[in-house]
């Protein structure tokens, strides 16, 4: 399915994504309409369900805060590409069920507004007519990601 | 072959003779840690993921140092939930105002050299200053644990830093983690474990590794370590056993990437704004004004960077203009930072002095800064909005060079501030 990029920097740190003032707000539905407001605060009402986030890289670094990818699954991203992550937004991402993958050509070769196609089990982008290929996620991470995340998987565990 | 630090931890935890980096292998946590921004979330996704009860009450430390004391009313709702949650399932150790979780989480002897510990705030790398595998976790990974007592990880590879020689007058382990920070870049070290070596880390107290240990995040480092030893052993109120003492980097272990230093290069620097690896001189931004300085956080306020400070500023003022917070890591640094006369010099010198907490790092309370405005920081993050609007620019760096800076009202290296 293919859906608009909207393209960030290196170093996007996880204040950027969600300030920590929001974090006291009691769920992931009132915080989504602050995400990236530093930023571009009109991010909230232009993303739609399906478009992408493309950052450069070390993306998501800083906090611990699991609201970061939170808040982009509440607005319907449906994934992240970037060239390379900070390790916990890497792992939140997964365990809530946030697609995340690695492609190192494509974030230079876009901008907000182009359209892209994301094929997350062969590890393949594609957009403006060119083809990415992307580093697949480890099995391990892919088969919680396949579960819908970690809750998802620790019941499968159980059954 | 030989093994790094933290290959060692792993194998013990896990039981096996050897691991590499790459292997994905489950750990048996030690001690988690959770502090009260995340917690109501934590409970709501333990209750999702229906456990009947938490794995080891006693391995459960709950903090609240955020939201202390409360600034909003919303804020209290974290602490009920808290409260509600350690009641329901028999935690005990549950801190309602001692201080900030890292500083608690070893100084109140929940961490011992060689533990598996994690956390859901991103300074929990914080526990390496004595020789812990620590890292931190995301709240729906942290409920998994309150469940299992189990957490996957991969082991990371490791860039030892060996530090060898004597730091120069007025140069802190702050400027020397930021120097790494800024010669690895704010990603340099991502996924990966910091390990120190050398004879300058060596002659640090636990506290200053405290601090490095602290900022290995601002590089990206899964985690830091430093070998335990007799200072280790005495801060943690314990004897080294045989596997604690063996928590040394073997000279045939494989290393991502070694880096060495001569510690009478170093020099007091800083973090410009708003990025944690742009790290200029002091020297090179002297007469830059300031609006006002923070000296407290899991980074630097323990009571040695207190006295630092008040060193600095006895018999001196705080220039007329600036704000100076002070701001004890926990009720401990307090106390003793009052018997010690440390707090009543920098009140003289017309500092501010807050509750134990982490205050001002984290941009809720105790001197949130507006457009245009200049804050010299000894805490660990100069990100864009953090201590106020997206127009405040933050210079982060030692206890020393903060104060230098408050009795100046400008950039100054310590000891130019007369």
């Amino acid at each position: 399915m293919s859906g608009k990029i909207f393209k960030f920097h290196n170093d996007l740190d996880t204040d950027q994504i969600i300030a920590s003032q929001y974090l006291l707000l009691s769920n992931l539905e009132e915080m989504k309409g602050h995400a990236f407001e530093s930023l571009d605060p009109e991010f909230p009402q232009k993303v739609k369900p399906g478009d992408y986030v493309v950052g450069g890289e070390n993306f998501g670094c800083g906090s611990s805060r699991e609201q970061a990818p939170g808040v982009l699954k509440a607005l319907g991203v449906e994934a992240v590409v970037a060239k390379s992550f900070a390790r916990i937004f890497y792992r939140n991402a997964i365990n809530i069920g946030l697609p995340v993958i690695v492609c190192k050509e494509l974030p230079d070769d876009v901008e907000t507004g182009d359209e892209m196609e994301l094929n997350m089990m062969e590890g393949v982008v594609r957009a403006k007519g060119n083809t990415y290929s992307c580093t697949k996620l480890p099995p391990y991470m892919q088969q919680i990601l396949n579960q819908g995340g970690l809750i998802a998987s620790l019941n499968k565990e159980e059954a | 072959m030989g093994q790094t630090i933290i290959e060692k931890i792993i194998s013990h935890n896990i039981g096996a003779e050897s691991v590499k980096p790459g292997d994905i292998v489950t750990v048996q946590v030690d001690r988690v840690m959770l502090d009260d921004i995340m917690i109501p979330f934590i409970v709501a996704k333990f209750e999702e993921m229906g456990f009947p009860q938490v794995w080891d009450a006693d391995k459960v430390v709950l903090i609240y140092d955020h939201l202390v004391p409360a600034s909003q009313q919303d804020d209290t709702r974290h602490y009920k939930i808290g409260d509600a949650f350690a009641e329901k399932y028999g935690i005990q150790n549950l801190h309602r105002s001692d201080g900030i979780c890292h500083q608690l989480m070893t100084e109140a002897g929940y961490v011992k050299p060689g533990d598996a510990v994690f956390g859901t705030d991103s300074h929990t790398t914080t526990y390496g200053c004595v020789g812990a595998f620590s890292t931190g976790i995301g709240y729906t990974e942290m409920a998994a644990i309150l469940g299992t007592g189990t957490l996957w990880v991969k082991v990371p590879e490791t860039i030892r830093v060996q530090i060898d020689g004597k730091l120069p007058e007025g140069v802190m382990s702050k400027d020397v983690i930021l120097r790494l920070i800024g010669d690895l870049g704010a990603d340099g070290a991502t996924y990966r474990c910091l390990e120190f070596t050398g004879s300058a880390v060596e002659q640090m107290t636990v506290s200053s590794r405290m601090t490095m240990a602290n900022m290995a995040i601002e590089a990206g480092a899964k985690c830091a370590v430093f070998t335990p030893d007799e200072k280790t052993a005495e801060y943690c109120g314990i004897q080294l056993d045989d596997f604690q003492k063996s928590l040394t980097g073997d000279s045939d272990a494989v290393y991502a990437q070694t880096l060495i230093y001569q510690a009478e290069d170093f020099e007091p620097v800083m973090a410009c704004p708003s990025q944690v690896d742009k790290i200029r001189s002091v020297k090179e931004l002297e007469g830059t004004i300031i609006d006002q300085v923070f000296i407290g956080s899991c980074t630097n306020g323990r009571l040695e960077d207190l006295k630092v400070a008040a060193d600095v500023l006895k018999g001196k003022k705080v220039a007329d203009f600036v704000k100076l917070i002070v701001t004890p890591a926990s009720r401990k640094v307090y106390e003793e930072a009052a018997a010690q006369g440390i707090l009543k010099t920098l009140a003289e010198a017309g500092a501010i002095i807050t509750h134990p907490g982490c205050g001002l790092c984290c941009g809720r309370t105790g001197g949130i800064l507006s457009d245009g405005e200049r804050v010299v920081a000894t805490n660990n993050r100069n990100f864009l909005g953090r201590m106020g609007t997206s127009k405040v620019e933050i210079y982060l760096a030692s206890p020393a060079t903060a104060a230098a800076c408050a009795a100046a009202g400008r950039i100054v290296s310590a000891g130019q501030e007369a």
